[in-house]
C-alpha cells in the first residue's frame, strides 16, 4: 500500500526552498476517485493558487494537507521528511492550517477564547491567564486592522468577521503553511485589501500561503504561482505572469465534450414560466427569465452563485421576498411546495438524500408520494393499486430493484433519482426544475437521464435545468443562463453558449485590490 | 496508508419470509410482553381471571391510553407533545368552575371542548409557526397550562355535579365500562385512520423525513397542527371522562400523566424520534400497563415496587424497538 518511495528530485526547485511536496496523492470516496495522482511543490514563501471547477479536487486536495481526509495513496513531505497528517490538530502542530469556507468557531465562546483553542500548555488543570489571553487577541487582531472586542462572543459576529478570526488564529499559530480556502467570498473590498496586505506580509515572513478561489482577478493581483485541478488531476503548474486568463480557464475547463449526449429537437411553444425581478436578500437579486414549453433552460454558475435558491424560491421551498412568479401567463402565489405541485410544478431536488427520499420506506411508496388522490381514489389507499403505478413507473424508468417494497435507500444512487422523477412524472407536470440531476449517477445511467430529459422536452414540458457539468449543460440546453453571487450574469442562445462563455459569466468579477480605486 | 472506505451498502433481500418479517415487528415484544403478564398474574392470584375485574380496573387508565393513541400520531410525526395531562387539568377546571358559575353543564362541556383546541393551537403555533422545538414548547405549556388550572381552581376540590354527569366509569355496555369502550373505538378508528389512509401515509412519510415530506408537495404545516389541535380536543374529552369518574376536579387533576403516556406509546414500539409505529403497539401496551398495574394491586405488591417493573419494562422494550429498528436498517 505504501505507494510511492520515489525521491524528491532537488533539480526542479534549485532555486528555492521545498515548504511541502505531494507525491501521488489519490483519494477515493466510497470507490470513487476524486483525486488521482497529484505531484505538487510548495514553496517556502509563496502565495500558490488552486484552481479548478466545482469537483476537480482542489478543496479535497488542500483537506488532505490540512489532515481533514487522509489519502487513499501518495505521501507528503515536509521540508524533505515524510509526515502522516492524521488529523487537523496534527496539522496544526506541524505548522499546517486550514482556514475553512465556512468559519468553525465555537459560537458561545469569546473571540479571544476562540484564538486560544487548541492551545495546550500541558497542564489540563493550569490556570487560564484571561488577561494575557486578551492583550494577545487584541495585538493579533489589531495587527489584521480589526477594531472589535475580543470579549464578544463569534455568535453575532458577521461572516466576514468571523473569517478575519479564522486568519487572526492562524496568524497566532506561527503556521508555516496557511490554506486559505476561498476567503474573499464574505469580504468587502477593503477587508479583501486587508486579508492580501496580511498574506503578502506573511510571504514576505517566508511563510506560504495555499490560496483557493475562483476569481481570476484575485489570483492575479495576488499569487505568484497556479495550479490548476481538473476532474481530479493536476493539469498544470506556472507562474501566474505566464498564464493570460483565457489560458486559466482553458485549462480548467479544457476537456472533450462527451459524444453520448444527444442534441434534442426543439419546437417551442408559448410561455410556461415566467419569473421577474425575483429577490431574495443575500441569496439571490432581480432574477427575470422566462421558459417556454418545449425549451430546456440551462441554468449555470458555481456552486453558492444562488442556482439552488432560486430554484428553490420557484417551488416555495424557501419563497423569494420580492418579485412575481407566472405558469402560463398567470401569476400565481407560491408560498410552499404544495402551492407549487398544484400549479403543474416539479422538483428534483439536488440534496436527494434528504430532501428527495424517503429512505426506509418502499420504493413504492417513494414513487407515489405526489400522487395522493392516484392511489386513494377514495381516501383509502389501494395496496394493489399502488403496486400497479409504482411498478409501471419502474418498468418505464428501467429502476433496478429486487421489490417495489424494499426501503429506496438500499437502491444506488441513480436508480433513486430515477424513482424520484418517476414521483413527479406521475404529478404530468407542465413545469420541471432538475437541480443537478446526474449528480451522483454513474456514466450509464447519466445517458438515460439524458435521454429522458430531451424527451421530456419533446414532449411539451418546460424544464429548468440546473447543472455544474458545462458538458451536459451545454449539450441539453436550448438556452443557457448563467448566474454569478446571486445575479444573471448571462443569457446565451444555444449556439453562443460555450465553456468558455459561460465560465467568463460564471466567475465572479468583483473589482479587487488595486484595480478597485482605479476603477471607482 | 489504508483508508477507511465505508463499507458498500449492503444490498439485503426485501422480501423476508413472513414469520421473519412478523417476529421483527416492534409491537410483537410488546405482545409477549403482554402474554408473559396475563400469566404471571393468573399464577399470582385468582382475582385476576375475572375478565370483569380487569375491565374494571382498566377504567383507571382508560383516559392515558386514550390520549396515548393520538400521541402516537403526532410522535410518529416527529413531534412530541407533554402537555395533555394538563390540557386536561386546566380543560375539566374549566367547565368545574364554569358550572359552577352557572353555566349550563352542556355548554360548559362546550367550553371544555373548546378550551382544549385552544391549547392545542397554541401549543401547534408555537412549534409550527415560531419553529420552536415541540420537546420546549410543550415543557413549558404544561407547566403554564398547569398553573392556570391552579390560577383558577386553587386548592379546592369542585365537585356537585349532577348524577348522570358522574360515575362514567361504573356504566356499562356489553359488560364493558364506557370509558374502555371509547378506549377501544377510537384505537379501531385510529389504527383505520393511521393505517390504511392518506392522511395516515403523509403523517409516517412527515417523521422518515420532514424536507422530503415538503418536497413532494405534502402539507406538513397542516397535518402537525391538525396533530397538536387533535391533542387537546382528546385531553379535553379524557378531563372530562376523569372527572366524572372522579366526581370531583382539582387543579392537580391527571398529575404526571404525560409521562406515562409516552410510556405507552414507546412500550407499543414506536420509535420516538418518528416515522415508525402503530395505533396495535399502543393498544397493546395499554392493556400491558393495566395488567401489570392490576396483578401486582391484588399479589399485594406495593405501589412503590410498580414503578420500578414498569420502568425495567420500558427498558426492555426500548432495548428490542432499538434492536429491531438498527436491523431493519442494516
Amino acid at each position: 500500500m505504501s505507494a510511492s518511495t520515489q525521491s524528491i528530485g532537488g533539480q526542479s526547485a534549485a532555486d528555492r526552498a521545498i515548504l511541502l511536496s505531494a507525491r501521488g496523492i489519490t483519494k477515493q470516496f466510497a470507490g470513487v476517485e476524486v483525486l488521482r495522482d497529484v505531484d505538487l511543490d510548495l514553496y517556502a514563501g509563496e502565495i500558490h493558487a488552486l484552481l479548478g471547477e466545482n469537483g476537480a479536487g482542489k478543496s479535497t486536495f488542500a483537506k488532505i494537507v490540512a489532515g481533514v481526509h487522509r489519502p487513499s495513496r501518495g505521501v507528503l513531505l515536509l521540508n524533505n521528511a515524510r509526515i502522516e497528517v492524521l488529523s487537523p490538530l496534527a496539522a496544526q502542530k506541524l505548522g499546517i492550517t486550514l482556514i475553512h469556507q465556512e468559519p468553525i468557531s465555537f459560537p458561545d465562546l469569546s473571540i479571544s477564547e476562540n484564538l486560544a483553542l487548541g492551545r495546550d500548555d500541558g497542564k489540563p488543570l493550569g490556570r487560564v491567564r484571561w488577561a494575557e489571553l486578551k492583550r494577545e487577541a487584541n495585538s493579533l487582531m489589531a495587527q489584521l486592522g480589526i477594531m472589535i472586542d475580543v470579549t464578544r462572543p463569534m455568535r453575532g459576529l458577521s461572516i466576514a468577521d468571523q473569517q478575519m478570526v479564522e486568519i487572526a488564529r492562524a496568524l497566532a499559530s506561527e503556521s508555516k503553511l496557511i490554506i486559505m480556502d476561498e476567503p474573499t467570498a464574505p469580504l468587502t473590498p477593503k477587508e479583501v485589501e486587508t486579508l492580501f496586505g496580511i498574506s503578502r506580509q506573511l510571504r514576505n515572513e517566508g511563510r506560504s500561503i495555499v490560496f483557493i478561489s475562483h476569481r481570476l482577478e484575485e489570483v492575479r493581483a495576488l499569487c505568484d504561482r497556479v495550479t490548476i485541478f481538473r476532474d481530479g488531476n493536476k493539469i498544470a503548474t506556472e507562474e501566474t505572469k505566464n498564464l493570460t486568463d483565457a489560458e486559466i480557464i482553458r485549462l480548467m475547463i479544457g476537456r472533450e465534450v462527451k459524444g453520448y449526449i444527444p442534441k434534442h429537437k426543439t419546437t417551442v411553444g408559448e410561455v410556461a414560466l415566467a419569473v421577474e425581478g425575483l429577490t431574495l436578500p443575500g441569496r439571490f437579486e432581480n432574477i427575470s427569465f422566462e421558459i417556454r414549453k418545449g425549451e430546456i433552460v440551462g441554468l449555470g454558475g458555481l456552486v453558492g452563485a444562488g442556482r439552488t435558491d432560486v430554484a428553490r424560491a420557484i417551488f416555495g421551498v424557501a419563497p423569494a421576498a420580492s418579485g412575481t412568479i407566472a405558469v402560463n401567463g398567470q401569476v400565481v402565489e407560491i408560498r410552499e411546495p404544495a402551492d407549487a405541485v398544484a400549479q403543474g410544478l416539479a422538483f428534483v431536488p439536488e440534496d436527494r438524500a434528504v430532501a428527495g427520499i424517503f429512505r426506509t420506506l418502499p420504493v413504492s411508496q417513494n414513487i407515489t408520494a405526489a400522487v395522493p388522490e392516484m392511489i386513494a381514489p377514495k381516501g383509502f389507499i389501494r395496496h394493489g393499486l399502488e403496486r400497479t403505478i409504482a411498478l409501471d413507473s419502474v418498468k418505464k424508468m428501467m429502476i433496478r430493484l429486487v421489490s417495489p417494497r424494499q426501503p429506496i435507500g438500499e437502491l444506488s444512487g441513480g436508480n433513486q433519482q430515477k424513482a424520484i422523477l418517476a414521483r413527479w412524472l406521475l404529478t404530468d407536470p407542465k413545469i420541471l426544475i432538475l437541480d443537478e440531476p446526474t449528480r451522483g449517477v454513474d456514466i450509464g445511467v447519466k445517458a438515460e437521464f439524458y435521454e429522458m430529459i430531451g424527451a421530456l422536452a419533446a414532449s411539451g414540458r418546460a424544464i429548468l435545468l440546473i447543472s455544474s457539468e458545462l458538458p451536459e449543460l451545454l449539450a441539453l440546453s436550448d438556452r443557457v443562463l448563467v448566474m454569478s453571487e446571486g445575479q444573471l450574469t448571462g443569457d446565451f442562445a444555444r449556439g453562443d453558449a460555450t465553456e468558455e462563455s459561460v465560465m467568463h459569466a460564471a466567475v465572479p468579477r468583483r473589482k479587487v485590490v488595486g484595480d478597485a480605486q482605479a476603477a471607482a | 496508508m489504508t483508508t477507511n472506505l465505508p463499507p458498500s451498502a449492503s444490498s439485503q433481500d426485501a422480501s423476508k419470509p413472513l414469520w421473519r418479517a412478523t417476529l421483527m415487528r416492534p409491537e410483537t415484544m410488546t405482545l409477549v410482553l403482554l402474554v408473559a403478564a396475563i400469566i404471571v398474574g393468573s399464577l399470582l392470584s385468582r382475582f385476576f381471571d375475572s375478565l370483569s375485574f380487569i375491565l374494571e380496573s382498566a377504567t383507571y387508565y382508560s383516559e392515558f391510553s386514550i390520549v396515548a393513541l393520538v400521541l402516537t400520531l403526532v410522535i410518529i410525526s416527529g413531534e412530541i407533545d407533554l402537555s395533555p395531562a394538563a390540557m386536561m387539568a386546566l380543560s375539566a377546571c374549566l367547565f368545574g368552575s364554569a358550572f359552577q358559575a352557572g353555566v349550563p353543564i352542556g355548554l360548559a362541556m362546550v367550553i371544555s371542548i373548546v378550551s382544549g383546541v385552544v391549547m392545542g393551537a397554541f401549543n401547534g403555533f408555537m412549534v409550527l409557526w415560531l419553529r420552536l422545538p415541540s420537546l420546549m414548547v410543550t415543557i413549558g405549556t404544561l407547566t403554564m397550562y398547569r398553573g392556570l388550572a391552579q390560577i383558577l381552581a386553587g386548592d379546592r376540590s369542585i365537585s356537585k355535579f349532577p348524577t348522570w354527569f358522574v360515575g362514567v366509569d361504573y356504566r356499562e355496555l356489553y359488560g364493558v365500562p364506557i370509558p374502555v369502550l371509547i378506549f377501544i373505538f377510537a384505537s379501531i378508528v385510529l389504527a383505520v385512520v393511521l393505517g390504511t389512509t392518506i392522511l395516515g401515509r403523509q403523517i409516517y412519510q412527515i417523521g422518515t423525513s420532514e424536507v422530503a415530506a415538503r418536497y413532494a408537495g405534502i402539507k406538513v404545516r397542516r397535518i402537525k397542527f391538525m396533530l397538536f389541535v387533535s391533542m387537546g380536543v382528546v385531553s379535553a374529552i379524557c378531563g372530562l371522562i376523569a372527572t366524572s369518574r372522579l366526581a370531583s376536579v382539582r387543579y392537580d387533576l391527571a398529575s404526571g400523566g404525560e409521562l406515562q403516556m409516552v410510556l405507552i406509546v414507546m412500550l407499543g414500539g414506536t420509535y420516538i424520534f418518528g416515522g415508525r409505529g402503530t395505533i396495535l403497539g399502543t393498544f397493546i401496551a395499554s392493556w400491558l400497563l393495566v395488567i401489570i398495574a392490576t396483578g401486582m394491586t391484588v399479589a399485594d405488591i406495593p405501589v412503590t415496587y410498580q414503578l420500578t417493573v414498569m420502568g425495567l419494562l420500558l427498558i426492555v422494550s426500548i432495548i428490542s424497538t432499538n434492536l429491531i429498528y438498527s436491523r431493519n436498517q442494516a
